[in-house]
């Protein structure tokens, strides 16, 4: 519960500061995320993971989508990732949940218990 | 303890990363941003079904702005006055072709390297030492003495400047995230320097003369006169033949010493840019009383390097005064080459040599003195700072003379012996207003409109061919062309005093022209303007085949259509096979070729003369030539950067249509004697084990083998970006000029009745942007000779069912 609680605030706290701030605000949302909401850091580092992945991945998807892939399959060439506006999407979440993951296990690290 | 260390990785790791993420690596953008949905690429991703209306508050407009954008994306600019009117061509340019300006602003400028690194190091170089920013310096210097033009400029600058205010970077172009570089402001030099990036391409197509001069030290002038002739015997001039020339007004005198003579030691040097043969563009008009309407049909197919986003932009431009509609080139304002409800008017390139070098001595090594007129002379010496991405910065020393910059010197040059310091004397240095020409051009209403709009018009020269709705019609070859004495400027002139240098320009009245001929058509293709009654030297590197089709045609149509012009451009009959495919014919020895030789032979003997993209004859004709060609002059002329320059195909053809027995037949590296059937069929056979292999991979057919490709301005580095292996016919020489990478990078028809009746497209979509649906929408329906019905709108069109979007610019005090 409390880890689809960090997951959800993670996600909707990026997608907002993303509107305002660069990029890399994203490092900031989640480990913040981290500090507040508790958790083994195990635990927040997945959150933070899963917290960027998820709305990077909607968003991508639904860009995407709405541009019949044309773009997207022509990035997939350049990077390259074969063509595939699939695995670049993959690719786009994979790359901010490591983000999201580091920063999320720093955040849990400055307020864990123990170890 | 354990835990702080925890603390200091786990923080150490996450910021690493975001550096990591955040920095380009090699060619690999800065991934973190360039994959962030929020801020990078993907924001480049429109919808398909994107909404275009907008509404925009700007500062720097006088009065609000409509524009309507039609199916096929082309703005219809409704503005109150001409200076808005520009503004808003700037704001458009800017948001659907902003990489592209400002690329090839950085490109004129000599910067690239700041872009790409070391590797286009030689490229910058090459820009600073002809000259180009202080090319584009002195023009503006003109321009902006001229208040009215100089107002057009600045709100042109104004309009990009505003786009560039009203985005962020995630709205900047995928290019730039990318490279991961910045855009820059417009300023009216930038503008200058666009136009004079296609001066230089424009101007260079003809530039032999280093090639020449060492040509020289093996043969004799005279002998060169034959092998590079001034006066091909095909030629169909611009001007009709027997067009009556008035006297020179303008006599150059050619030096005591008896005109040109090689430098004082033999040059043993390349040009850095070669000649490309493949630049060249037609344009041609008929008169009404050839048309089925009675109304002139104008027509213009600008043959350029193909790229995405493509060299022009549709655009429709409108005032309460004036309304045109052309395509324009993204960094200047005006429409290029276009139409209104009273002209239409094309262009093609005049060829002329406008481009000489000299010969330079310098006292010593640090260039600061040249022999000149009897005395050591001051250079003016520029000090050039190219910065080079992961470098710094890199520094050239350029030395100014009385002719121009010292573009060759020893620290510049693909030699390897000996670098003979040569100066360019260039007609792009000079000042000059070529905005004037097309502000006024997109106003005419009469051939004298046409006529003043023209007359300043100054480099590169060009074929300005016009067309009006009262029945008129003209072509002019226009541009500031140096008065020469015969044969100057041919090779590299001494530059040790003014003996050589240019004396003056032939006056713009006595340039070639033509207006309402009996014949009732004209035409031009790259061709000499004129034929040898001219009575001034007009060298240049000028192309006869196309305009020889072109005369062909033309002269034996009546009650021509719209329809008809279209299908004249888009004609692949192979002239050149027609005039000298007969002649190999009769010289082959079929018995002394091996069977795939033969096999290929039966092919190109029962070919229709059409490059068809599914013609095997052309395929195997093209080799065949090519081929006879390497027998031919390799022998003579030698291979590689430093061979000798060989003579244009159409040469070689007349030659051989004139002569079966031509002493460069014979192979000089052998000891026996060839005849002109040992080398055509020795080049046969030659050409079969290269056309086996095509065969092979599938690429017998003329389409396939040609492979015609329009590439994204970044070329290698973004192959997804690019259209390659597009099935057409068509060739350089043929009226249908489309090469492999290069042709016609814009078709069009504009039939004079009321209303006008016009037709165009280019290769390529109004968006400058791989993400969007405008990319390359054109692409197809223009290799398959396609057309798009152009629509000059009325204002009150303008909520009209075909509009996809209307954008009103409003004023922001």
């Amino acid at each position: 519960m409390k880890m689809l609680l960090a997951i959800i605030v993670t996600a909707v706290g990026a997608v907002l500061t993303g509107m305002f701030l660069p990029w890399w605000s994203i490092a900031v949302v989640a480990a913040a995320v981290a500090v507040r909401i508790r958790q083994h850091p195990p635990k927040a580092t997945l959150s933070g993971f899963l917290g960027i992945a998820i709305p990077w991945a909607i968003m991508a998807a639904g860009i995407d989508l709405a541009n019949d892939s044309i773009l997207s399959r022509r990035i997939a060439q350049t990077l390259p990732l074969d063509g595939s506006p699939v695995l670049l999407i993959l690719v786009t979440a994979c790359v901010g949940g490591l983000v999201g993951a580091s920063a999320a296990w720093f955040g849990s690290t400055v307020v864990a218990r123990n170890g | 303890m354990k835990r702080g260390l925890l603390i200091a990785t786990s923080l150490i790791t996450t910021v690493a990363l975001v550096v990591a993420l955040d920095t380009r690596l090699g060619v690999v953008p800065p991934l973190g941003r360039f994959l962030s949905p929020q801020h990078g690429f993907w924001q480049n991703a429109e919808a398909v079904k994107e909404q275009r209306s907008q509404v925009l508050q700007l500062t720097g407009l006088a009065k609000p702005v409509d524009v309507a954008l039609d199916t096929n994306l082309v703005p219809h600019v409704f503005a109150a006055n001409d200076a808005d009117v520009y503004f808003a061509q700037g704001f458009l340019h800017a948001k659907y072709r902003l990489f592209q300006m400002d690329l090839q602003a950085r490109l004129a400028a000599g910067r690239i390297s700041e872009i790409v690194g070391p590797r286009a190091l030689a490229l910058d170089r090459q820009q600073r030492r002809i000259g180009m920013v202080y090319a584009a310096e002195r023009s503006l210097q003109i321009l902006e003495r001229d208040s009215t033009i100089k107002a057009m400029f600045d709100a042109y600058t104004r309009g990009v400047n505003a786009y560039l205010e009203s985005i962020t970077q995630e709205d900047w172009p995928v290019e730039y995230k990318l490279l991961d570089i910045t855009p820059e402001s417009w300023t009216n030099l930038r503008s200058a320097l666009t136009l004079k990036l296609m001066a230089k391409r424009l101007s260079s197509d003809n530039d032999q003369d280093i090639a020449l001069t060492r040509a020289l030290t093996t043969f004799p002038l005279r002998e060169l006169d034959v092998l590079f002739p001034d006066v091909h015997d095909s030629l169909k001039p611009i001007v009709p033949q027997g067009t009556p020339f008035p006297p020179a007004s303008v006599v150059p005198v050619a030096p005591a010493t008896g005109g040109a003579l090689p430098p004082s030691r033999p040059l043993s040097m390349a040009e850095i840019d070669p000649v490309d043969p493949n630049t060249g563009s037609n344009n041609w008009v008929v008169a009404g009383s050839r048309t089925q309407s009675g109304y002139p049909i104008l027509c213009n197919d600008p043959h350029l390097e193909l790229t995405l986003p493509s060299i022009w932009y549709q655009m429709q431009l409108a005032t309460p005064t004036s309304s045109t509609y052309g395509v324009t080139l993204p960094g200047c304002p005006f429409v290029i080459i276009g139409f209104n409800d009273h002209v239409a008017w094309g262009v093609t390139n005049a060829q002329r040599d406008v481009k000489d070098y000299y010969s330079i001595r310098f006292k010593d090594a640090s260039k600061q003195q040249y022999w000149y007129n009897g005395a050591w002379r001051a250079t003016t010496r520029h000090i050039e700072q190219i910065m080079v991405r992961g470098q710094g910065a890199t520094y050239d020393t350029v030395a100014y003379t009385a002719f121009g910059p010292v573009m060759y010197d020893a620290s510049f040059g693909d030699t390897t012996v000996g670098r003979e310091p040569l100066a360019v004397r260039w007609a792009g240095h000079d000042p000059s207003n070529e905005g004037r020409t097309f502000y006024m051009l997109n106003r005419a209403r009469s051939h004298a409109d046409y006529l003043q709009a023209i007359s300043t018009f100054a480099c590169p020269g060009q074929n300005f061919v016009f067309a009006a709705h009262t029945g008129d019609i003209a072509v002019w070859q226009q541009g500031r062309f140096p008065a020469r004495w015969k044969g100057q400027g041919r090779v590299v002139m001494p530059g040790f005093d003014d003996s050589h240098a240019w004396q003056g320009f032939i006056p713009q009245r006595e340039n070639p022209h033509a207006y309402n001929p009996a014949r009732g058509y004209l035409h031009s293709a790259n061709q000499r303007p004129a034929d040898a009654t001219y009575p001034y030297y007009a060298s240049g590197g000028y192309i006869t085949q196309r305009a020889a089709a072109i005369e062909d045609r033309l002269s034996v149509m009546h009650n021509v259509t719209p329809r008809d012009m279209m299908q004249m451009q888009n004609d692949v009959t192979n002239g050149t096979a027609v005039d000298v495919l007969p002649l190999l014919l009769r010289h082959v020895r079929r018995s002394r070729l091996r069977a795939d030789a033969q096999r290929y032979l039966d092919i190109v003997s029962t070919w229709d003369r059409q490059a068809s993209a599914a013609s095997r004859g052309q395929t195997v004709f093209d080799r065949w030539m090519d081929s006879l060609q390497v027998a031919l002059w390799a022998d003579n002329m030698g291979q590689g950067p430093m061979a000798l320059p060989w003579p244009s195909e159409q040469t070689t053809i007349e030659y051989l249509l004139r002569d079966t027995t031509m002493p460069y037949i014979d192979d000089v590296t052998t000891p026996e004697r060839e005849t002109l059937s040992d080398l055509v069929t020795t080049a046969l056979q030659q050409a079969a084990s290269s056309l086996r292999h095509d065969e092979r991979g599938g690429r017998l057919a003329w389409g396939a083998w040609k492979n015609t490709s329009v590439y994204h301005l970044m070329k290698d580095a973004v192959p997804a970006f690019a259209r390659t292996g597009l099935n057409i016919g068509g060739d350089r020489t043929m009226i249908n000029a489309v090469g492999h990478s290069h042709g016609p990078s814009w078709r069009m028809v504009i039939h004079m009745q009321h209303p006008v009746e016009a037709y165009g497209i280019y290769p390529g979509g109004q968006s400058g942007n791989p993400g969007s649906p405008f990319y390359d929408n054109n692409v197809e329906a223009w290799a398959r000779g396609r057309y798009n019905k152009l629509w000059l709108m009325k204002r009150s069109e303008i909520s009209a069912t075909p509009v996809r979007g209307i954008i009103r610019m409003e004023v922001v005090r």
